[in-house]
């Protein structure tokens, strides 16, 4: 009877009901750009380059190849956007000392998405020539540089190469020359050694510290740094964004409270005779209320369901209009935007219900 | 002496300034058709919601089949309300978005519990066997008032309360329900029917006459059309609307008349309805 009585009072109760399915719409929506948004945004942080940078203890010395895989190994898979070793000595060319790195070129495309290059990453055997450093040499893509220092042994060597192209970093990075990691141990007669590496990860800096401190206590020779200028950035928008997000869903669901608590007053004004009726032929106060509720909750529960469609197709919308890419949706929190919609509207109910139970049931009589 | 299925002694209901009964007694034995008459503001609306258990009375005592209602809380009066009060109304009062059988059902639903077969059997006993599943929009005022009286009946009350039952019907409705109402008479039902039409009135065995909060008139004991019939003196009743409750001596003089005729012909037996 319950059911019956909802549908043949459609229109007053759709207004609720819409009123409710909008509530969760925005509710389910926000919550899962809540969820997803930090998702989306940290892969977009990626671009800003490595949040995790690994240095020998001690601040001096070299890492071995070793440990920074070991260390590499530590960090969660999923996560991982890039791991590139550098590897730096000094060398001079034509007499000017300059500082090359030898690094692999494909980690740094991932850890340095920023990075400008004109012309091409080298190969082996070829050289990529920071801006400022290209400038300073006048050289240009395909002209022949030759470099020369002293390895380990303090044997002087000489080695040349073809500059495959110019690198604008923004940073110190500027003045480097850049070479293959196989021809830097050539160089060097060194293999297997490290200065720093970078990692970039798609996670939080709670996270970060924590990976930190785990690779810490596992290898001693290693020293991982949180790059606090880029986590920390991170971190600020995406608590903003997340704050944001919840102020504006706590907002919609007052309004939702405030649209039901109006319609229920409405409903409750518009059945006082039907109220005072089902008094008469003998309902008690618990009886009325309980009646109210149940028809509130069962809006609750279907506002809800409709709502968390809606929500998960504007959530969608949202997802791929703004992060270019369709979101996974969580199921979990179908569920709970029901269960939230229907405890919503069992509140919004209260108010009206104390009205609906207050109504005397002599009212039938008196011919109103 | 039988025990009385109500007792009404010294009954006063005060709302503010205005007394609406004053000092009412009344003794209504089972199975009596009594007939409450009154013009607007004489108080039998007031008198018909605490006999129908639907409020208290400010002073005085009312009893309904040895139960004193006086003292019982609100929840208490509802029990007794739907256990033992059947109400007809005149706005017959179905629920407009559920159907003549669904609308007896309500009774049943707060009364114990649901039984379909039961509610249309009720709803065949007064004729509308065929119209059970139609919406109240979908029913003449005839057939609302019987799915009403069908709902009042349901629960096998003690008492059958009607408000007015004919006040919204034409005259052939009109003579359907009242045929309901005898046969409910004659299988030993006790009605209290409130009405300030005198031809309706009339149906009754016994006929009280309410004015101004006091009872006027009483024809207890005897059969037979009622002494003071008004129907004989037609001004009575529009004179009595007119007036109102404009002031406890502002009766209009066709009333006097009336009641005077009423007191001359009543048994005088504890009844003394001088103001």
């Amino acid at each position: 009877m319950l059911f019956s009585s909802l549908l043949r009072r459609r229109s007053r109760l759709l207004v609720a009901l819409f009123g409710i399915a909008i509530g969760a719409t925005v509710l389910l929506g926000l919550v899962t750009l809540c969820y997803d948004i930090p998702r989306q945004l940290r892969d977009e942080f990626r671009s800003y380059g490595a949040n995790l940078v690994f240095v020998k203890s001690g601040g001096t010395g070299r890492m071995t190849m070793g440990e920074l895989e070991r260390a590499r190994a530590m960090l969660p898979p999923e996560e991982l956007v890039g791991f590139a070793p550098f590897r730096y000595e000094s060398v001079r060319n034509n007499m000017l000392p300059y500082t090359a790195a030898g690094t692999d070129f494909e980690a740094v495309k991932k850890t340095s998405p920023y990075w400008r290059v004109e012309g091409r990453m080298p190969e082996r055997g070829e050289i990529l020539l920071g801006a400022d450093a290209a400038e300073a040499t006048g050289l240009v893509p395909g002209s022949a540089m030759a470099l020369d220092g002293r390895n380990e042994k303090q044997e002087r060597y000489e080695k040349e190469f073809v500059v495959s192209g110019t690198v604008a970093t923004g940073g110190a990075e500027d003045g480097f020359l850049f070479v293959n990691l196989p021809d830097m141990e050539e160089m060097t007669g060194e293999p297997d050694r490290a200065d720093l590496a970078e990692a970039s990860l798609s996670a939080d800096a709670e996270k970060l510290n924590f990976l930190s401190r785990a690779v810490k206590n596992a290898l001693p020779g290693v020293d991982p740094k949180p790059v606090a200028r880029v986590t920390r950035s991170e971190e600020t928008v995406m608590t903003k964004l997340t704050s944001l997000v919840y102020l504006v869903t706590l907002v919609v669901l007052l309004l939702t409270m405030i649209c039901v608590a109006t319609t229920m007053m409405t409903v409750v004004l518009e059945r006082r005779r039907e109220i005072g009726l089902k008094k008469a032929l003998g309902a008690d106060n618990k009886r009325v209320a309980k009646e109210f509720l149940a028809e509130g909750l069962v809006l609750g529960i279907f506002g809800g369901l409709l709502g968390s469609f809606l929500g998960l197709l504007f959530s969608r919308m949202v997802s791929v209009s703004v992060f270019g890419r369709a979101l996974a949706p969580e199921p979990a929190l179908i569920p709970l935007t029901v269960a939230v919609s229907a405890l919503v509207t069992v509140i919004a109910c209260l108010v009206p219900v104390r009205r609906a139970v207050d109504v005397e049931p002599a009212l039938v009589l008196r011919g109103e | 002496m039988t025990e009385n299925m109500m007792e009404i002694r010294d009954v006063s209901k005060i709302y503010g300034p205005l007394r609406a009964l004053k000092n009412i007694s009344l003794d209504v034995p089972p199975g009596q058709w009594l007939a409450v008459m009154g013009s607007s503001g004489s108080g039998k609306t007031t008198l018909m919601n605490i006999m129908g258990c639907l409020d208290t009375p400010s002073l005085g005592e009312v009893t309904l089949d040895g139960v004193r209602l006086a003292k019982l809380s609100p929840g208490e009066l509802t029990a007794i309300r739907r256990e033992a009060i059947g109400l007809i109304f005149q706005q017959f009062h179905l629920i407009g978005y559920l159907t003549a059988l669904e609308n007896v059902m309500v009774a049943q639903f707060y009364h114990s519990m649901v039984d379909e077969a039961e509610a249309f059997d009720a709803l065949k006993k007064v004729g509308l066997g065929d119209r059970a599943k139609h919406l109240p929009r979908q029913l003449s005022g005839g057939e609302q008032q019987r799915v009403c009286i069908a709902r009042a009946l349901i629960n096998h009350p003690k008492l059958i309360l009607a408000d007015e039952p004919t006040g919204n019907l034409d005259e052939t409705n009109e003579g359907t329900v009242m045929e309901i109402l005898h046969d409910l008479h004659d299988a030993g039902s006790t009605i209290v029917l409130v009405t300030h039409a005198p031809e309706v009135a009339s149906h009754a065995e016994r006929i009280i006459v309410l004015e101004h909060g006091r009872l006027v008139s009483d024809n207890a004991g005897k059969n037979g059309p009622p002494p003071a019939d008004p129907a004989k003196s037609p001004g009575a009743a529009p004179a009595n609307e007119a007036v109102g409750e404009a002031s406890d001596d502002g009766a209009a003089i066709g009333d006097d008349a009336a009641v005077k005729a009423a007191n001359a012909a009543s048994d005088p037996g504890g009844l003394n309805p001088t103001k």
